[in-house]
């Protein structure tokens, strides 16, 4: 992974630490609090793939608000390399598994949102179609969402969060809804993009084997109130097969450890 | 309410051709010359004046038919319309030939209650320019309330969806007041504001703009959530939120509020002219009526269908340039 990473273009944007320390969550709810996270202790470094993985509904796209600055958690806190995370940044980028491009916009005028809100649009225009480029949408740029394919748009969405030169990508199931093929094409992709930039990603996913391609360490959380349970390092260099008897082992430890068998 | 020349499609219709000659355009002239050939065979049964210039109007319009059936095939884009119009330019000289015959020539609808097309052309030719000084004045109160009113309810509407404290305050007031026709108002609207002028312009901002505000509002407050957290992760403040993410996504809501208020605006443009003004369409309908002068109260109303429906359609055209991103999801 480290021959990985020392291979890879340097660029300006090394990837950020995160740290949660004894983080827990609560959601209040007409019918009571509803407890999500509870003394979450995670420290990830600066440019690893890490994989979260749990059960649906456990808190998973949760912690990854927190460690976006959209609401802060109701204990413990949240540091990004070492600074308590108060509110949202363009440094860290939040991609959502539903694309939400705006459907008002082009995908040329989508992937600009950033820099327009930052007020970097004069000054650093011209990223935006490099972005474009690197998802392979140049065709595609004055298209409006609703002509993308699910792929597609998912890839835009992707462009709209590199544009920031994000140091850390948060991926919320970002290929979830995709077709398996798409799928397939789409984990190498984001695996292309990562081992150029250099940024950390924290993965959400509900697939193991997606979570065993990519990750370098794999975190896996309990049902809600979500706990670590468990974690696996992921020591395999790339490119990985997913037929890799080492692969299918840790797949098998892991579904153990979530508590799902492999037989029907 | 898509727009039909457009669906025609590309190619002018194979069928409406004989070769290279416009069936349809060589029937219509037909038509219209029917028409023509009724207006000046017959007399009128009482005299209605400028039947002679009617019927030479129609011969004309024959004229340019036929010289299009043998050359719209070249036209291109204009060609389009013309063409897809076709049966309705054919209908369009057989009605004024029943009409012909029912008023001036047989007189079966009478004299004042009926007009033939004659007379309306009367009414145009000696007091046009009373009627001109008519439009300008209901453009005028309609432009000031409408504008004024649409401007207004867009900003508290805006503001209405986005503040928790604002629409505390504001949403029961306008939950009460919304649903009451603006023409509710004219009494005391006459009465507290000093002149009527500025009681009209009130009244039809007041109507076009309650829409809007309501419309708005539902439009701001139920954006989704997501473009929210989309935009402020990527470093949006409240500004951007407001300007860039929540406005445009409530627009299609706002159009649809623009067009309610458009139609209302109409209503109490013509309740308030008849009531309190000197001038404008409305007025000169009522005046016209108390005269029994039919035929001006007939031309008044062709006038004001054309300014009504003309402003729709400018306000769909609007609506095309800013939400052409609707196109493919949205058919209205
Ligand atoms: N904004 C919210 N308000 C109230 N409850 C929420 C909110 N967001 C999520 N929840 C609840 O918190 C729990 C965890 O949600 P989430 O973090 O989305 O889980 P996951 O991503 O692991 O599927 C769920 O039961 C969900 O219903
Ligand atoms: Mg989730």
């Amino acid at each position: 992974m480290v021959a990985v990473l020392a291979s890879a273009p340097e660029t300006a944007s090394p990837g950020l630490s995160v740290e949660l320390r004894n983080v827990s969550h609560v959601y209040d709810l007409p019918s009571g609090p509803l407890p999500v996270l509870e003394n979450i202790d995670l420290k990830i470094e600066p440019g690893s793939f890490v994989a979260l993985l749990g059960p649906s509904g456990s808190g998973k796209s949760t912690l990854l608000r927190l460690v976006a600055g959209l609401e802060p958690p109701v204990a413990g806190s949240v540091l990004a390399d070492g600074v308590a995370v108060e509110k949202p940044d363009p440094s860290r980028v939040l991609v959502f598994q539903d694309p939400t491009l705006f459907p008002w916009r082009t995908v040329r005028r989508n992937v600009a949102l950033g820099l327009e809100a930052q007020g970097r649009l004069k000054t650093e225009g011209h990223r935006i179609d490099e972005a474009i480029a690197r998802v392979r949408l140049s065709e595609f740029a004055d298209a409006f969402p609703h002509q993308l394919s699910g792929g597609m748009a998912q890839r835009a969405a992707l462009a709209r969060a590199l544009v920031n030169d994000p140091r850390l990508l948060l991926l919320d199931e970002p290929l979830g809804k995709l077709d398996q093929l798409t799928r397939l094409t789409m984990q190498s992709e984001l695996l292309g993009l990562w081992q150029q930039s250099g940024f950390t990603a924290l993965l959400v996913t509900h697939d193991v084997e997606e979570a065993l391609l990519l990750a370098d360490r794999v975190i896996l959380f309990s049902d809600r109130p979500a706990r670590i349970v468990g974690e696996r390092r992921v020591e395999l260099p790339h490119p990985r097969h997913r037929g890799d008897p080492d692969l299918i082992a840790l797949r098998r430890e892991i579904l153990q450890l979530l508590g799902v068998s492999e037989t029907i | 309410m898509a727009d039909t020349t457009q669906t025609a499609g590309g190619a002018l219709a194979a069928s409406a051709f004989l070769g290279d000659v416009w069936r349809n355009g060589l029937l219509a002239a037909a038509s219209w010359l029917l028409a023509a050939a009724v207006a000046v065979g017959f007399t009128d049964v009482v005299p209605w004046g400028q039947t002679q210039l009617f019927a030479l109007l129609l011969v004309i319009g024959a004229g340019a038919f036929i010289v299009l059936a043998f050359t719209v095939h070249r036209l291109g884009g204009i060609g389009h319309p013309i063409v897809h119009y076709g049966p309705w330019w054919i209908a369009l000289g057989l009605w004024f030939t029943l009409w012909e015959i029912s008023t001036a020539k047989l007189g079966w609808l009478p004299k004042p209650f009926f007009s033939p097309p004659q007379g309306l052309l009367h009414v145009y030719l000696t007091d046009w320019d009373r009627l001109l000084v008519c439009v300008l004045y209901s453009l005028r109160l309609w432009g000031l309330g409408f504008f004024s009113g649409i401007a207004v309810g867009f900003v508290v509407g805006v503001a209405l969806g986005w503040s928790k404290r604002f629409s505390y305050w504001g949403m029961p007031i306008l939950k009460l007041i919304g649903p009451v026709p603006a023409s509710a108002w004219i009494p005391s609207a006459f009465f507290v504001f000093p002149t009527t002028f500025g009681a009209s312009i009130f009244l039809v901002a007041l109507a076009s703009g309650i829409p809007v505000i309501i419309l708005t509002a539902s439009g701001v407050a139920s954006v989704n959530r997501s473009f929210y957290d989309v935009a402020r992760t990527l470093g949006a403040d409240r500004r951007f939120l407001v300007l860039k993410v929540a406005i445009p996504a409530a627009l299609p809501n706002v159009f649809v509020g623009l067009f309610m208020g458009l139609y209302s605006s109409f209503a109490v443009l013509v309740i308030a002219e008849m009531l309190g003004a000197k001038y404008g369409l409305g007025w000169y309908l009522q005046f016209q009526t108390a005269y029994s002068a039919y035929a001006n109260v007939y031309a008044a109303l062709i006038l004001m269908a054309l300014l009504c429906s003309g402003l729709v359609k400018l306000l769909f055209v609007g609506r095309d340039r800013l939400l052409g991103w609707q196109k493919g999801i949205v058919q209205w």
